[in-house]
């Protein structure tokens, strides 16, 4: 018999061992997130997926359920802080929606619809970050990087080969790639590789696939991001 | 063979000593980039090739770590690497009209390499020489007491390309300035007696029980092991002195219960990463009473039973490398470190010193022991918590220098003698470093309990407008709380006590504190890198002249965010410095607020300041006037 503790009001099964996160997700409540995948380890480094737990602000995608705890998330002072932080990402990168490859399928954008972010709201860092268009089949665009690390995880755990890492720190952490010239083209890096595939925002990009699914009929023209929960709870 | 290829095999060799001598081991790599660096000034391409190949891990690991610590260079910084402490209290002394001086009279800017490579000139965050600044660091090695003709003397010895071990000894003098002593700087304790004195609670074999198997898995009860020597650390209150308070005997003892897996041993880590700006205590602990904390560990050892120690050294305490190894050395040869500690067969203890390398966030726990694993600074998800999976996910005490000393002296003359002094919930006594406005800045050590208007009477401070007790993460007060007192349950503190007279602007104390916590920040969690980015760009706006109310809201907002989503306590306490001095010193921040309605940052004449460098103009045709916008 599995145990449950409260969400919302709502109550939630959990089988010992799952975090928050992974608990809701499988009850099909959306906790808005970024750096969490189902597949990988959980970072907690975004801190958009934060609720309250018995009056405490902590990471639901690292925070193990126990029975009887009281969460918080969906309330307007959660969410307008999470709003702050969305924010925050699009000011540190550069992210030019309408021009954006990922438009329509990017996880930062959703999740900023998600959350009523009208603005930008601070300034903008305008950072200056090249491209690498080295390899024959990706392009990087290191402007659009929110630093999740899910390419960093995905490359390391599943693929074996460590293509990417993150150098820097603070406000300069940056992403780095695996060769000596710090250009992809180097790296062993594929098409096939996991990491190809996990990024939520558009840094890692196919190259001549552009716009293959026009914009307006993409998966989160169609349904907002907080369906999927409900899709993958199914 | 050209000249490159007899360099690069140079550089081969010299990775490949280094690497060898750390026994090819990853999880040393901050050690092993340190000391590449050492040898080779920075850490060229050229270098992490030969690094990858003598280590066997991806090229990213080592740029990766590399690129965390405000010490390692992956670009060319010159062979004179000078850094000047940027604390408040080096503000106050005068450091940027010093740097200013030797920029000039080396001919360089500041934070660029001069163009024949031989030296640069740059900040770097509180070097822990408050009592006794300005400071800079050159190569790491720490220089003290700067004053013009220093700084004439440091760039006639670069200009001669004298190499710094002939620089004169005098600039490298480190004073100890011990002002007050109480039970634990004025302690004799010989090498040994503390370990002795535990080892008679204890008449039986137990340390080597404890060694060999945990207390859980059954230490028959009654027997008078290790358990003797934890009871007078429970009894003597003792808690930490890193500025926390968690309660020592019950983190050890959580340790020693923790179940330990096949292979797996229990850690003792000193954290003597003493980042924390104006605190220098424990680089006094360290010179004047190493063989106490080393025996605080080796019975921090002994009572949970560890094999395996560490000394987390901060970078900025280089210079005290050399001797402590020598200490540590001697102990091994007087049978107080190694095997078999005093005789006692199986009673395995030995201790390595690891240096940090810039980088504040080590000094939390978790943060600290990636950093000992060889990685990046990044504090961990919690829990686990280090008593349980720590060190290479090994059971892992870690606590301050000083409590160590008190450890050992708890071990000497029991807890209750230790619990009578101080107060009801704070025990013992406390360091403090003592610095900025006061005519007798150093280390003063008082029983808990004390108030701040004692300490300020005793170190001959007057016109007193504010004490930064803790650190930017401690509290600012006002003149109107000098009576609180140095304790748990009223001002607790890691030893930093800064003091500000009437003269000093309390709005840019804490600018100066908001640019240490957005320098120092790790950027793993969205709120602290993003967060602390964004109030020092406010904080400098509102310096400017470009504040408006919006802004000082705006910085409100902030505060809140950084508290309520940061991932650890660096995040945590970054808004702290703001939040005080605007709840007590608010008039400083209604100055800054210039403006009555909102005022972008952004100034379009200070945007053309390139433009006139470039062309050497600053007439006033060069200039826009920025309020009314392309006036000229």
């Amino acid at each position: 018999m599995s145990q449950t503790f409260t969400l919302d009001g709502k109550t939630i099964a959990f089988e010992p061992g799952q975090t928050i996160l992974q608990a809701a997700d499988a009850a099909g409540v959306f906790i808005p997130h970024l750096c969490y995948h189902p597949e990988f380890k959980p970072h907690g480094s975004c801190k958009l997926c934060t609720v309250k737990v018995n009056g405490r602000q902590t990471a639901s995608c690292t925070m193990r359920a126990l029975p009887g705890m009281a969460v918080e998330s969906d309330t307007e002072e959660i969410n307008a802080e999470r709003r702050a932080l969305t924010q925050m990402l699009f000011v540190e990168g550069n992210h030019y929606c309408p021009s954006c490859e990922k438009s329509g399928n990017c996880q930062l954008q959703a999740t900023a619809y998600h959350l009523g972010m009208m603005s930008s709201h601070y300034d903008h860092f305008f950072p200056n970050r090249a491209v690498d268009a080295s390899h024959p089949e990706v392009l990087l665009d290191f402007n659009r990087c929110i630093l999740c690390s899910l390419c960093v995880r995905a490359s390391r755990d599943v693929d074996g080969k460590n293509v990417f890492a993150l150098s820097g720190r603070g406000i300069d952490t940056h992403l780095i790639v695996n060769a000596s010239s710090g250009r992809l083209g180097d790296t062993d890096f594929t098409l096939a590789d996991k990491a190809a595939e996990v990024c939520p925002v558009g840094v890692i990009l196919k190259k001549r696939q552009g716009f293959a699914v026009p914009i307006g009929e993409r998966p989160y023209d169609k349904a907002p991001i907080s369906a999927t929960a409900a899709e993958e709870a199914c | 063979m050209t000249v490159n290829d007899t360099r690069d095999i140079a550089l081969i060799a010299v990775v490949e000593r280094i690497v060898e001598r750390n026994g090819r081991d990853p999880t040393r790599m901050v050690q092993i980039l340190r000391e590449v660096q050492e040898a080779l000034d920075w850490l060229s391409p050229q270098a992490i090739d030969a690094l990858q190949a003598a280590l066997k891990v991806p090229r990213t690991k080592i740029e990766g770590v590399a690129g965390f610590y405000a010490f390692f260079y992956l670009q060319p910084r010159g062979r004179y690497r000078l850094l000047f402490s940027d604390n408040i209290t080096d503000r106050m002394l005068g450091n940027e009209a010093l740097l200013e001086r030797l920029c000039k009279n080396l001919w360089i800017e500041p934070g660029k390499v001069s163009e024949d490579g031989l030296v640069s000139v740059d900040t770097t965050s509180c070097t822990g020489l408050c009592d006794q600044g300005p400071a800079l660091l050159v190569n790491n090695r720490a220089i003290g007491r700067l004053t013009a003709e220093r700084i004439d003397q440091i760039a006639e010895l670069v200009r001669g390309k004298v190499p710094l071990a002939e620089w004169p000894e005098e600039l490298f003098v480190i004073e100890d300035n011990i002002r007050r002593a109480d039970v634990l700087l004025s302690n004799d304790m010989q090498p040994g007696d503390a370990l002795r004195a535990a080892r008679a609670l204890a008449p039986d074999e137990g340390l080597l029980a404890s060694n060999m198997r945990s207390w859980r898995e059954g230490l028959p009860t009654g027997l008078g092991g290790p358990a003797a020597i934890l009871d007078e650390i429970k009894h003597a209150n003792l808690r930490g002195r890193g500025g926390a308070g968690f309660t020592t005997g019950l983190k050890w003892e959580a340790c020693r219960n923790a179940p330990l897996q096949a292979g797996h041993q229990r850690i003792v880590v000193c954290n003597a990463d003493e980042g924390e700006p104006g605190t220098f205590k424990d680089r006094v602990l360290l010179t004047r009473h190493a063989d106490l904390v080393f025996e605080g560990m080796t019975v921090a050892a002994y009572a949970v039973g560890a094999t395996q120690g560490f000394l987390y050294l901060r970078g900025e305490y280089r210079h005290l490398l050399e001797p402590l190894n020598a200490i540590l050395e001697r102990r091994r040869g007087e049978n107080l470190l190694g095997q078999n500690i005093l005789g006692i067969a199986g009673a395995h203890f030995d201790i390595q010193i690891h240096l940090g390398a810039g980088a504040y966030v080590c000094g939390e726990e978790s943060a600290l022991i990636e950093s000992l694993e060889g990685k990046r600074g990044t504090p961990r998800n919690r829990p686990p918590f280090p008593v349980t999976n720590g060190y290479l996910d090994q059971p892992t005490i870690v606590n301050n220098v000083e409590t160590f000393a008190a450890a050992a002296l708890i071990a000497l003359k029991g807890g209750a003698w230790y619990a009578a002094i101080g107060t009801k919930h704070s025990a013992g006594t406390k360091i403090l470093s003592v610095s900025g406005d006061c005519a007798r800045p150093g280390i003063y050590e008082y029983p808990f309990g004390v108030s701040v208007r004692q300490v300020l009477a005793d170190c001959g401070a007057d016109d007193v407008q504010a004490v930064q007790v803790s650190g930017p993460s401690g509290v600012c007060i006002a003149p109107a709380e000098f009576d609180r007192i140095i304790g748990f349950e009223d001002i607790p503190t890691a030893g930093a006590f800064t003091i500000f007279d009437s003269s000093r602007d309390m709005f840019e104390v804490a600018r100066n504190y908001v640019h240490f916590f957005q320098h120092e920040s790790c950027g793993f969690c969205t709120p602290c890198r993003v967060g602390t980015a964004l109030l020092k760009k406010l904080m400098d706006k509102l310096y400017q002249g470009a504040g408006s109310p919006y802004d000082f809201a705006e910085i409100e907002k902030l505060n809140v965010l950084l508290q309520s989503m940061s991932h650890c306590g660096l995040g945590h306490t970054a808004c702290n410095p703001v939040l005080d001095t605007i709840a007590r010193f608010r008039p400083a921040y209604d100055r800054r607020l210039m403006q009555k309605e909102f005022t972008p940052a952004f100034d379009l004449d200070q945007a053309l300041s390139l433009a006139r460098q470039m062309t050497g103009r600053d007439d006033a045709g060069a200039h826009l006037a920025t309020q009314h916008g392309g006036e000229a």
